[in-house]
């Protein structure tokens, strides 16, 4: 009974007396949930247009912070440091799109997910080799972040807010915003929802896949960017991100992988789940559960939804 | 074209499987609806109709890959609210499908073999080794499956990985591997869809082999109406997931509901 | 001109139906064991058995094992080294707890530990497919590794966290711990993988590799042809659990002679799918050159420098190999997207019609 009792009834226990540690877990979860769904976005950007499940987005998020830092050490202003890692971004996409995508084009999907395994691999070679492979501290001051915290007295205690969180976030709403009008109002949003539907018949119609894939990548690579610097603000830049780049799967899992609100939306889940999880739960059984509770969220959501939050039901047909 | 002692009109033998007020709804959208026929042992049983009347799905439902909300089928006496694949499969129904559905990387021998797995009983330790009663027992059934592709005349092909083979190779593949089976009741779902009428005649030849030499029962859907008035000793139409006629090829041809369905009605 | 099965008539279907059917084909693989049983040992000396030899044969192993799951049975895993860390570990508690009993016993018993623990998680398959699959797969991987350093009981309690392998000895001569010689190590790794490959090799040219591979290309077809797909997915689960399992206890005993969980990492996950699919999905021979190519790669890679005289610094020779490796993974992939397999296929295709071009 000291078992059930302290899995199913003393966590709201303790959630209950102490509001404002709750409040505290809650928004510490939103925001790495943040940033799970910025990287998990990436991913979906990718896989709508060119169904490729690119494994290399983490990467790219650690390979674009890394170069804006590095652009910066070199002695190269802020600004223009950003400028020109948005330039090596463009590039990335080209050469992905020439080198990678263009020769394996109607390969099943398992042969380009493995091909984004040799770009993360390769990337993360190139990544060491130019700017070494020692964590680096992100340049906030310097492209105007605000930094410090917040705190509100709520609660009976004090919650406080890093004040570059909220930035984060705000950050992330514009460009969930953004996305979403450019998909459903330009003309390559529409060309890119056709592609996504199916890449035969965007090529039917005279929609240029290789002009489309560039345009997905660089977008990814520019939220990859984006991600790079909430990211490398929060904590340092180095490598050791790839791992938890991973985490995006559970969240594309719960949103499904084709939906950009699913992304934000699951993103949100699996922070906030984890970061709950890990507080209230975790010391149960010796905490460190952090590092799987997610996948085992998604898991046990796909066993009731196999198609995702905002998936429609699938019938199979023969 | 038929044997003699089943002279249009009059089939003979018992009724082998029977569909009972079927409905099948996919969300709100209405698949069949309350459809009812049989199928007598021997017979070819035609289903026909225009397209998304609901035949696939019948077909679907048959072998218990859809579950209807409503209805009942029988087959071989028992009565069922809905069939199971596994069930289907080996209580002997075998299946072809609209779009091909072999298994692309093995080979044409391994396909048809695929179809003797039901039949195969040496467990996992014996596969294991693939020697004594494992391979005697796969000797077995590749002699059947030999048979197979003798009467299907694919000896040339025995090695090839069915992805490679053109349409209407792949199209006979999986007849034999739908025969490998040894089914009573064999369905075929648009089995001379795309073929050039050599191709169709070959076919058209095999399928009533089987049904002579086997005794298979049969029920096609095909979209060739020259092909199905010879064939089937009976035919059902279905329009918009209803049965709008059922009977021999010559009345359902005079139907004026088969005729409205077909050629449109002036409004 | 000189591999050519002209003349060679099979008069029975037993015949027909060898791994091998061609005679040319049964010299090779004759003189492949002739080489890996004999020529080997006598000249090669022990760092080229311990440091080459013995991991090359772990990896084609296990890559063996995940071939199974997702060449053969299409189910991607990302799980591969969870697995072989549950064998590891069970391997390390069997043989502390019972010190009698023959160390190859418990290392093939360990399998078994880590073939229950697929089938737990390959139970979601019957919902999930594809991706959607590797996820759950991946919730293995992190949860295993996890219970790898959060449960003491499965370490015996060592401070370090790790596994000493202790000495454990077969006809009184020592097979695991430090005083094994690297040519025992290496026949007793030999031997486990060519008796599994045997294995492996048998049950895919049967039914229930017929199976698998049906319900790979087309679970509907498959299904309603009688093949029931939740028994014929766990099956796969478990005996690629059971390859991977067994991969990973002779990795830990007759390779690395200690681990800590570091090892069974995520990485090394994705290291076993690299050899799989650059090997061949669906292809046991391909496993064998899958494990070669991405193994033995590296090690040539950071060794090729200090050959030439060239004196690069160690960190860049890693960087370097790693973005060669990356290359080359894409590099392969576009060449040949079915694996250095189908290159081997293509080339014999070649040497049947040669001297002529078809």
């Amino acid at each position: 009974m000291d078992i059930l009792y302290n899995i199913f009834i003393d966590p709201f226990v303790q959630m209950g007396s102490a509001p404002d540690l709750f409040v505290q877990t809650l928004w510490e979860g939103l925001v790495s949930g943040v940033l799970y769904a910025l990287i998990a976005l990436g991913f979906v950007l990718i896989f709508k247009a060119s169904g490729v499940f690119n494994f290399a987005q983490g990467i790219m998020v650690v390979f674009a912070a890394l170069t804006l830092v590095g652009l910066y050490e070199a002695g190269v202003p802020a600004i223009l440091a950003l400028v020109l890692t948005i330039g090596v971004m463009f590039v990335l996409a080209v050469g992905v799109e020439r080198i990678v995508l263009r020769p394996l084009v109607n390969q099943p999907d398992i042969i380009l997910f493995m091909a984004t395994f040799g770009l993360t691999y390769f990337l993360i070679g190139f990544g060491e080799l130019v700017f070494g492979g020692n964590p680096k501290v992100m340049i906030t001051d310097e492209l105007y972040l605000p930094r410090g915290s917040v705190e509100f007295e709520m609660l009976g205690g004090f919650v406080s807010l890093q004040k570059i969180d909220i930035t984060a976030a705000v950050i992330a709403s514009i460009m969930v915003a953004s996305l979403a009008v450019f998909f459903q109002k330009t003309r390559i949003g529409r060309a890119l929802r056709a592609v996504a539907d199916s890449h035969k018949a965007a090529l039917s119609v005279g929609i240029s896949l290789n002009q489309i894939w560039i345009i997905v990548w660089f977008t990814a690579g520019i939220v990859a960017l984006a991600t790079g610097i909430m990211w490398g603000a929060r904590s340092e830049v180095s490598f050791a991100l790839q791992i938890i780049a991973l985490k995006a799967l559970p969240v594309l899992i719960l949103g499904g992988f084709t939906s950009v609100p699913g992304a934000i939306v699951g993103g949100l889940i699996i922070g906030v789940g984890e970061k709950l999880g890990e507080f209230y739960w975790g010391p149960l059984v010796g905490s460190g559960i952090e590092s799987w509770l997610a996948y085992v969220i998604a898991l046990g959501f796909l066993l009731f939804r196999p198609q995702g939050l905002f998936g429609e039901k699938i019938i199979e047909r023969i | 074209m038929r044997a003699p002692d089943m002279d249009a009109g009059v089939t003979a033998g018992d009724v082998l499987l029977a569909v009972e007020n079927v409905s099948l709804r996919f969300g709100g959208v209405k698949a069949i609806t309350d459809v009812s026929f049989d199928i007598r042992k021997g017979e070819i049983r035609a289903i026909i109709g225009p397209n998304g009347a609901g035949k696939t799905s019948m077909l679907n439902v048959i072998n218990g890959f859809y579950h209807p909300q409503d209805g009942r089928i029988t087959f071989k006496g028992r009565t069922r609210s809905k069939m199971r694949p596994y069930v289907a499969a080996s209580q002997g129904i075998a299946r072809t499908f609209q779009n091909v559905a072999l298994f692309k990387g093995m080979t044409t021998l391994d396909n048809i073999m695929a179809g003797r797995t039901l039949k195969m009983r040496r467990g996992f330790f014996w596969q294991m080794l693939r020697h004594g009663p494992a391979m005697a027992e796969e000797i077995e059934h590749r002699k059947v499956v030999e048979e197979i592709i003798d009467f299907l005349e694919i000896e040339a092909i025995r090695k090839v990985p069915v992805g490679r083979l053109p349409y209407g190779l792949q199209k006979r593949v999986e007849l034999g591997r739908a025969l490998a089976m040894e089914p009573e009741l064999l369905l075929l779902d648009e089995p001379m869809a795309g073929m050039n009428l050599e191709e169709k005649e070959d076919m058209c030849r095999f399928i009533l082999d089987v049904n002579s030499q086997f005794g298979t029962t049969i029920a096609l859907i095909e979209h060739d109406m020259g092909v199905v008035m010879d064939l089937s000793d009976r035919v059902v139409v279905l329009e918009y997931g209803r049965k709008i006629a059922d009977g021999v090829p010559d009345e359902v041809k005079s139907n004026q509901a088969v005729i409205d369905a077909y050629l449109g009605v002036p409004h | 001109m000189f591999y050519r099965e002209a003349g060679q008539f099979k008069t029975n279907y037993a015949a027909d139906m060898a791994v091998f059917p061609i005679l040319q084909d049964k010299i090779g693989i004759a003189l492949i064991l002739t080489l890996a049983l004999v020529v080997i040992p006598l000249a090669g000396n022990a760092f080229f058995l311990s440091v080459v030899m013995i991991p090359f044969l772990i990896f084609a192993l296990a890559s063996i094992g995940l071939n199974l799951l997702t060449g053969y049975t299409g189910l991607l895993s990302l799980g591969t080294a969870g697995f072989m860390g549950v064998g590891a570990f069970a391997c390390y508690k069997l043989t502390t707890i019972f010190p009698g009993v023959n160390i190859i016993v418990w290392i093939l018993t360990s399998g078994l530990f880590a073939a229950a623990v697929g089938v737990f998680f390959g139970l979601p398959s019957l919902r999930i497919k594809g991706f959607y699959l590797a996820v759950a797969t991946l919730a293995a991987q992190f949860f295993l590794q996890w219970c790898f350093i959060r449960i003491p009981w499965l370490y015996n309690y060592n401070v370090s966290g790790a596994i000493e392998v202790p000495t454990r000895t077969l006809f009184g001569i020592a097979v695991t711990g430090p005083n094994a010689s690297p040519e025992m190590r290496y026949y007793v790794v030999l031997g486990v993988v060519i008796l599994l490959t045997w294995v492996a090799s048998n049950l895919v040219h049967g039914r229930i590799g017929r199976s698998w591979m049906a319900v790979r290309d087309m679970d509907i077809a498959a299904e309603l042809m009688g093949i029931k797909l939740l028994p014929t997915k766990l099956l796969a689960f478990a005996v690629s659990s059971f390859y991977c399992g067994v991969a990973g206890a002779l990795m830990v005993f007759l390779w690395y002679g200690g681990a800590e969980p570091e090892v069974f990492s995520i990485n090394q996950s994705f290291l076993i799918l690299f050899m799989v699919i650059i090997g061949g999905l669906g292809s046991l021979t391909g496993s064998f050159f899958g494990a070669a190519l991405i193994y033995i790669l590296p090690i040539v890679l950071r060794g090729a420098p200090s050959l030439v005289g060239l004196d690069i610094g160690a960190a860049t020779v890693e960087h370097l190999t790693f973005m060669i490796v990356g290359a080359l993974i894409i590099f392969f992939l576009i060449v040949e997207p079915h694996g250095l397999a189908r290159l081997w296929q293509t080339g014999k295709q070649k040497l049947r019609v040669w001297p002529f071009p078809y």
